[in-house]
């Protein structure tokens, strides 16, 4: 039996080989990380689609927009290093990375700058921001490294929307198929996608930048609450973001190995009322109505507490929040009164659509109780997204709906002509326009105040709370996220202890 | 029997095109659009008409239908419009998780359920009878997924033996993807084996009274003998029947323990389609759906006739 012994002697060797790898796994931290999330993303073209999931697994990781917002909402550099804007802030200057590469190897420069954004402008755009690229003009590109973005008119959100994962920079010859194999500029690579369940991204060696700590990230998609409980006691996900089962925290943070933190994100959750449909025509109803709603106990009851109150569509860690919380304090008799002023002394019959969201759902139940208690009696009718897309959101058919508004400084969205509040002000339109003019950060500031005053004054929609960005993670993670400036699960500063 | 199986095909023809008529105009009537799912609530109207078209969602509804069936005639399922990606694509990846469970959970069962069954009619009225009752009531009582809740409790919480879900996929070996799907298999498997074991118990006690087996004990047969080579054969029709009934629930009704266990399986993916408004997947699954459930029916038919121990002279 002359080959047993080699054999023996091979098996031996990686036995202790085996050994080895798993005593100096042990002895140093872990390099790879598995994110769980609620919802999969459709796909991975952040330029093509609205779904807050593409971003939450491209954005900073797989791809890089010419600027970047930081963890404190800070605009920091992304594939440009450094930006320039001209006195009358129509002309802006962009100096690429010189060395920045996408992962197919090809040169990432400023003809890709001008691709990208002459195409999200495009007549055929399916960019789902499009209106972030109208106020361009035009794109040139004197060298290589440098993009100078022209435009029609001043924009004081230009480089915060070019910040955004809608402008991540994306090459010609993979734009087209950046939905099933994302090829972008960013510290991480496209492994591999097991549809309906992960997405793995591995370290991009041949960064530019700073290289990341971690070598893999998985992304995991777990919609069932149980299931996500389930799946951070089992150890199979080392942190959950935008962990919406509230009523499973007190645990984790009773559990030694694992990390709560309750952070900010962008999303005003509201009250959406049909200003154009009777009663809710007459601001008494509609002031009414904010008298009724008692905000603490809506927090207690939707987000067990973790959560913030709002008196107007702005969030309060943003610069130029106004509190106008104490504006309409929980006062049932001042809401009856008001009603019977409006000529509804004994109340109406309305109907509260809900969305699926778990905010929605048991904030309308709340909400629709607390109504009732001043004599608005609301019949809830919980629909699909489909569904509150296609009628409350489009064809504009409905009384109340409660949802959260998740993209970022939104308060515009009041001045848009058609959108499904039916609210039309034109003081609130002044103000809009002389926002786009403005640069200067005070100016602005007064001014997204002012706005704050006339909607709530105004009381177009209940102001509610601010959804909690709530992750739980184990203990010995460190660099995630708290807060959720933007849509993102920017992984490329996360390591292990 | 040619005349049988011309008619079963016929039919299964005319079920499946029924089937897919009825999966488009309900589509067509349920509100939502994919267009506006995919691009949100601050979509412009020349962006949605652009995607609008790029999805050919601008066509009228009877191109479309026409359109779509003329593919699948042709065995094209058409292009997802949320995932980008040929549906048949999309389907063989679910069925590659959605199969293999639903098999392993009917194998599961079975073995179970089998001897279970038989071993209850053996013991009619005595302890063991009462004992496989009783498991009975209690596996048709308890639902799927808190089977699988338990299962997930002890086995992955507990004893940490198992993943409390997700699929790693069959590129990382058949011992890990098996080793995902075991728990939800069996959680499967337990109503199942149930069903099937009162299934067996009852049709083994109907035959056992019947006047074949009385004539073979008289002829001094033994019990076991009577029980194996009389009772089992004729039994086994009604447990086919049964059995065939279970794999189409098993495959189409595995949709609400995939999401327990988080399994990417064919049930997850209808599930996500219809939210998305995915109409091609939609209406490619259903089909495919339809399709399998009236395929098995027909072959549990087909095994039947074969397996039915009475002489097979002229048709009955």
């Amino acid at each position: 039996m002359p080959t047993a012994k080699p054999r023996f002697t091979l098996a031996a060797a990686v036995a202790v080989a085996l050994v080895a790898t798993s005593l100096t796994a042990t002895a140093q931290p872990r390099t790879d990380l598995v994110v769980g999330m609620a919802l999969e993303p459709p796909h991975l073209d952040p330029t093509a689609g609205a779904a807050g999931a593409i971003k939450e697994v491209t954005y900073a990781n797989l791809f890089e927009p010419l600027l970047r917002v930081d963890a404190d909402g800070r605009l920091i550099p992304g594939l440009a290093e450094r930006w320039t804007v001209s006195e009358d802030g129509l002309t802006y200057r962009f100096s690429l990375r010189p060395n920045a590469k996408f992962h197919d190897g090809t040169a990432a420069d400023s003809a890709d700058v001008k691709f990208t954004l002459d195409r999200a402008r495009a007549a055929d755009s399916v960019n789902a921001q499009k209106a972030y690229f109208a106020p361009i003009a035009k794109v040139e590109t004197p060298d290589p490294h440098t993009a100078v973005v022209t435009l029609s008119r001043p924009d004081g959100l230009f480089l915060f929307h070019m910040a955004s994962g809608d402008a991540a920079i994306v090459a010609p010859e993979s734009a087209a198929t950046n939905k099933q194999k994302p090829v972008g500029t960013g510290p991480f690579r496209f492994d591999r996608w097991v549809a309906g369940d992960r997405v793995v991204l591995v370290r991009n060696p041949d960064y530019d930048g700073v290289q990341p700590k971690l070598d893999r990230v998985t992304f995991r998609f777990v919609s069932d609450p149980a299931a996500q409980v389930a799946a951070l006691k089992a150890g199979d996900i080392d942190a959950f973001t935008l962990f919406s089962t509230y009523e499973a925290l007190p645990e984790f943070r009773s559990d030694p190995n694992f990390t709560v933190t309750v952070g900010s994100t962008e999303g005003e959750t509201i009250l959406s009322t049909n200003n154009a449909r009777k009663p809710f025509d007459d601001v008494r109803v509609r002031r009414a109505m904010a008298h009724a709603i008692d905000r603490q106990t809506l927090i207690e009851g939707v987000l067990y507490g973790n959560g913030v109150a709002i008196g107007s569509h702005f969030p309060p860690h943003r610069e130029g929040y106004v509190d106008l919380t104490g504006m309409y304090p929980y006062d049932p008799a001042k809401a009856k009164a008001l009603l019977a002023e409006a000529g509804y002394p004994n109340g109406f019959d309305t109907t509260l659509r809900l969305p699926p969201p778990p905010y929605a759902r048991r904030g309308g139940e709340l909400v629709a109780a607390m109504l009732a208690e001043v004599g608005i009696r609301a019949k809830i009718e919980p629909v699909e997204w489909a569904a509150w897309l296609e009628k409350t959101f489009k064809g504009k058919d409905y009384d109340l709906t409660m949802i959260a508004h998740t993209e970022p400084l939104d308060i515009d969205i009041y001045a848009r002509p058609d959108y499904y509040f039916n609210y039309k002000s034109e003081r609130f339109n002044g103000l809009n326009d002389e926002l786009n003019r403005i640069q200067d950060p005070a100016r602005r500031n007064a001014l997204y105040g002012e706005e704050q005053k006339v909607l709530a004054e105004d009381a177009v929609n209940g102001f509610l709370f601010m959804l909690p960005s709530v992750t739980v993670q184990k203990a010995k993670l460190t660099g995630m996220w708290v807060n959720r400036p933007v849509q993102a699960n920017d992984v490329t500063g996360v390591s292990w202890k | 029997m040619l005349a049988f199986l011309l008619r079963r095909l016929a039919s299964l023809i005319v079920t499946v095109w029924l089937a897919s008529i009825a999966v488009f105009a309900v589509l067509q009537l349920v509100p939502g659009d994919p267009a506006l799912l995919m691009l949100g609530v601050n979509a412009q109207p020349d962006t949605l008409a652009a995607l609008r078209g790029q999805m050919g969602l601008d066509q009228p509804v009877l191109t479309r239908y026409l359109h779509w069936a003329g593919d699948l005639a042709r065995g094209d399922l058409g292009v997802s419009l949320t995932y980008a990606r040929p549906v048949a694509e999309l389907v063989a990846e679910r069925l590659a998780v959605t199969l293999p469970l639903a098999l392993l959970s009917l194998i599961l069962s079975t073995v179970a359920a089998l001897p279970l069954g038989l071993l209850a009619a053996a013991r009619r009225g005595r302890g063991g009878d009462w004992a496989v009752l009783g498991f009975a009531q209690l596996g048709v009582s308890m639902p799927s997924f808190w089977i699988a809740i338990l299962l997930i409790l002890l086995f992955s919480l507990t004893l940490h033996w198992f993943p409390a879900g997700g699929f790693p996929g069959w590129g990382g070996g058949v011992g890990p993807a098996l080793h995902a799907l075991l728990l939800p298999a069996l959680a499967l498997a337990v109503p199942e084996a149930a069903i099937l074991a009162r299934v067996t118990r009852t049709a083994v006690l109907d035959t056992l009274g019947e006047d074949h087996v009385r004539t073979a004990r008289a002829k001094g047969v033994g019990r076991m003998a009577v029980l194996l080579r009389h009772a089992l054969p004729n039994a086994l029709i009604p447990v086919a029947t049964v059995l065939g009934l279970q794999i189409s629930f098993l495959v189409a009704g595995a949709v609400v323990v995939e999401n327990v266990f988080t399994l990417p399986g064919l049930g997850r993916l209808l599930y996500q389609a219809i939210g998305q408004r995915d109409l091609i997947v939609v209406q490619g699954v259903v089909v495919l759906l339809a399709l399998f459930v009236v395929v098995v029916n027909a072959l549990v038919d087909i095994a039947c006739a074969l397996a039915d121990p009475r002489p097979k002279g002229g048709e009955s």
